[in-house]
């Protein structure tokens, strides 16, 4: 095809399951590209010398090699080809930001809209997994080194991934009866699947990673234990998952949840299939979130689809400072979540029994910048109005998980309790002992988790190699 | 980890022992610690507190009360099943001095999780004066395991049909505290209601009191705040801060509503087992 043709096809939509219909079921709202959209889609790509979308993706994929695959039909070579960086391509091409990475620095952007990187990427991801075509990588020859990686979110399994292949003996020990971190107990499976977590971590455990679950490092064992158990270098991806509340009147009523406890009932142990499954969640009929982030959204969206006849975001400062994904505000709002902007909770109200049955509020507006750079909401005065609800999701933020740092001597952290890590490499200040992902950044993003998690794998087989 | 089963005991109506085999967990357990199971992939998880552990042998001790579906499932197993998971220890363990005199109070299946407690006061070279209750002479657990690690012990029933004829917290003041015994501590563990009694008591007379709560937990690492409960105003996590309690800051009405969160899905999900059951189907 002419390149004035390719520049004249338009960005290709991604078909989705209608906002009405997905609002009351858990399946996943984007349907994919078929192979004839995505080719149409990878055409669009004018294959730039020095790719301006490669510099937005943390862990570099060849964006126009891979789409340049797809473009010729050979699928299989384009997941093959983003795998040589990115171990979960088919999470990364569901959960990216891509808007504020790969896709925000394309060239088309600047005229017309930018190439579906994302989109692409999911395709063949999917393509190659329904194929049965995924391929086991040629693994090193053992190198007798034994490395421990704690946590199993995106960090860790990257660093599983990169180390297995250079040969190491490579075992993750996860807290949770299931591997993936938040991709497993957070992100809700209609954005992500959690078959396709399970397939990356089987792939991963057919290369020969070990997996220990239900083991709580600080618990079962210390990082100083596991070095005495003969690991040579521990990795640790713990994640920020302690849930931060708000300190307000009520806040321990029944029906007020933090949105971890929100979510990984609904997803880790599957309450929207209650009583198929044991663990029971509160159905609520008027639900307020307190949040504006993509987990705020998440809990949100699942909250109407456990059955709500009203669910409310509750956000203290307007549409423009919400850190979450533009495209899930707009999928959160078609499906009927209404935005409350400019709104804070300040009491929890509740009935005899202890329950929440309303919560007051107060109106804001907005003053000057703050430290983040955006303007600072500032309570109106007199503003205060009860308003009625029977549940609340608190998805204000989360910090570090601590039984690691509690019982390891030795090893910096900062003041929110964050590991302190080199950027570079994931050194901690405690020889053979790396960090990476939320665990050292705070609350980021999958790519952002897996990125730390690569490099801090070339350091440990540098380190481990040289000892 | 999974765990085998090797030893059950029924040790009355509707509390039950189990034996499990797993060795690395009876190694690093402290007394105050528990675990958190699953039975089977649709299950809850479930946390229980370790009775007893042998670190040689590689086993712990678990005593569950027979309550709803989890229960009634795990008190359905047998020796030789697997339980699909378990993780532990879990929680702080308890802090462990040589005080003085030190009262172990347990209430109902309560016994359970105080007994541990009591075996490492006196191992720590403490009196221990040991009061044990239960609803009716039947429901009398662990005595002998008590007496074994007591200098002096108290039986209770709430109807007389065995030893004290009253609650612990009765037993406690009348024979103890009334009479101006000395006691530097009292640990005491049991239904809710219970241990808010036993504080009401060692607040007047001033005694420090360790209770340990059991709130609904989900993951039991931190990471949920399910768990949590006031302690002098302040919201603690059960799972990481716990489970034991300064018990005279413990706001003990909070814990109460809490426990109750899901009183109809746990009646829904009993019957939705039942009926399982009953058809032949289900995962059992
Ligand atoms: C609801 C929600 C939605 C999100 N949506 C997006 C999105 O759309 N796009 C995006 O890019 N990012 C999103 N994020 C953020 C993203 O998921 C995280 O940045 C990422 O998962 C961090 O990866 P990690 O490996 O550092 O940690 P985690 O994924 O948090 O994994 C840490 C793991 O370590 C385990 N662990 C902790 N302590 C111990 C211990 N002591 N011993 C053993 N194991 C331990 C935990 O159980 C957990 O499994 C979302 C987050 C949430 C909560
Ligand atoms: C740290 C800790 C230690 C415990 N130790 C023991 C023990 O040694 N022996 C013992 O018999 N019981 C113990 N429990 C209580 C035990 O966990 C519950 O009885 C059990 O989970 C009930 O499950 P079920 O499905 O049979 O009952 P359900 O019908 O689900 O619930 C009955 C009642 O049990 C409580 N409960 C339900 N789910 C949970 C949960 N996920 N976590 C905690 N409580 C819950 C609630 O108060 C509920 O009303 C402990 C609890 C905690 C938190
Ligand atoms: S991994 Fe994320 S940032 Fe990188 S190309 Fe894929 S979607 Fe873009
Ligand atoms: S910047 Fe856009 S057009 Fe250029 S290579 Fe990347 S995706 Fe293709
Ligand atoms: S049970 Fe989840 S934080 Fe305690």
């Amino acid at each position: 095809m002419e390149m004035k043709e390719r520049l004249k096809i338009p960005r290709q939509p991604m078909p989705e399951q209608e906002a009405k219909v997905r609002a009351r079921n858990f399946e996943e709202v984007p349907l994919g590209y078929t192979p004839e959209t995505a080719k149409l889609e990878a055409l669009r790509c004018i294959q730039c010398k020095t790719p301006a979308c490669v510099e937005g993706c943390p862990v570099e994929i060849d964006i126009p090699g891979f789409i340049a695959l797809v473009a010729e039909g050979d699928f299989i070579g384009a997941a093959k080809k983003i795998k040589e960086t990115n171990a979960l391509p088919a999470v990364c091409g569901r959960v990216c930001p891509q808007e504020s990475q790969c896709e925000i620095l394309c060239v088309r952007g600047k005229k017309a809209e930018p190439v579906a990187v994302g989109r692409l990427e999911r395709f063949v991801a999917d393509y190659e997994r329904a194929q049965g075509a995924v391929s086991i990588p040629k693994i090193a020859a053992s190198t007798g080194k034994k490395i421990a990686i704690v946590g199993s979110g995106p960090a860790g399994l990257a660093v599983a991934g990169d180390l297995i292949k250079l040969g190491h003996d490579v075992t993750i020990f996860e807290a949770l009866h299931k591997t993936g971190g938040v991709l497993v107990y957070g992100i809700p499976e209609f954005r992500l699947p959690k078959s396709i977590v399970e397939a990356e971590v089987d792939y991963l455990k057919k290369m020969g990673v070990k997996v220990a679950t239900s083991h709580v490092i600080g618990k079962i064992a210390t990082v100083d234990e596991l070095f005495e158990e003969g690991f040579d270098a521990i990795f640790l991806g713990t994640g920020a998952g302690a849930p931060s509340f708000m300190n307000i009147p009520g806040e321990n009523l029944n029906g007020v949840y933090s949105a971890n406890e929100y979510l990984t009932r609904s997803n880790l142990m599957k309450a929207y299939r209650f009583p198929e499954y044991d663990t029971p969640i509160v159905r609520g009929k008027n639900v307020a979130v307190v949040g504006g982030g993509n987990v705020a959204m998440d809990a949100a969206r699942t909250a109407m689809r456990l059955g709500a006849d009203n669910v409310y975001l509750v956000y203290r400062r307007s549409r423009q400072e919400m850190p979450a994904r533009i495209e899930e505000v707009h999928h959160a709002e078609e499906e009927g979540i209404q935005l409350n902007l400019l709104t804070t909770p300040i009491k929890y109200i509740g009935d005899e029994k202890g329950w929440v049955k309303a919560m007051e509020c107060l109106r804001m507006e907005l003053g000057e910048p703050d430290a983040s750079g955006r303007r600072r909401p500032v309570p109106v005065e007199g503003s205060e109005f009860i308003w009625d609800v029977d549940t609340v999701v608190v998805a204000i933020g989360s910090g570090a998980n601590p039984l690691v740092q509690e019982t390891t001597p030795g090893l910096a952290t900062n003041k929110w309790n964050n590991i302190v890590a080199d950027e570079e490499t994931g050194q901690t200040s405690r020889e053979g002992v790396f960090a990476g992902g939320d665990i050292v950044t705070g609350a980021a993003t999958v790519i952002l988790a897996m990125g730390a998690g690569r490099k801090a794998a070339k350091a440990m087989h540098e380190y481990v190699m040289s000892k | 980890m999974s765990a085998r089963i090797l030893e059950k005991e029924q040790l009355s109506d509707n509390v039950f022992k189990l034996v499990l085999d797993t060795p690395k967990i009876a190694k690093k357990r402290k007394a105050g610690q528990f675990v958190v199971l699953r039975i089977h992939e649709e299950g809850e998880r479930v946390p229980l507190t370790i009775a007893d552990a042998d670190a040689e042998k590689g086993t712990l001790t678990i005593i569950f009360q027979v309550v709803g579906k989890s229960t009634t499932h795990l008190s359905e197993m047998n020796v030789g099943d697997e339980l699909l998971d378990l993780v532990g220890p879990l929680g702080k363990a308890t802090h462990v001095d040589k005080l003085g005199t030190v009262a172990c109070i347990g209430g109902g299946v309560g016994v359970a999780p105080v007994y541990p407690i009591t075996e490492a006061m006196k191992h720590a070279g403490n009196h221990i004066i040991s009061i044990i209750g239960a609803r009716d002479k039947n429901l009398i657990i662990m005595e002998d395991e008590m007496k074994a690690v007591s200098d002096e012990i108290i039986v209770t029933t709430d109807d007389g049909s065995y030893g004290f004829h009253g609650f612990v917290s009765q037993a406690l003041e009348e024979k103890y505290l009334l009479p101006g015994k000395k006691i530097d501590l009292v640990v005491a563990i049991g239904p809710v209601p219970m241990m808010r009694a036993v504080c009401d008591v060692t607040k007047k007379y001033n005694i420090p009191t360790v209770v340990s709560l059991n709130s609904i937990m989900v993951d039991a690492t931190g990471m949920c705040g399910a768990c949590r409960v006031s302690v002098g105003g302040k919201t603690k996590f059960v799972c990481v801060d716990g489970p034991e309690f300064d018990g005279h800051q413990v706001d003990f009405r909070e814990l109460i509503d809490r426990q109750r969160i899901y009183l109809t899905e746990e009646k829904e999900c009993m019957n939705h087992f039942c009926t399982c059951k009953q058809h032949g189907k289900g995962a059992l």
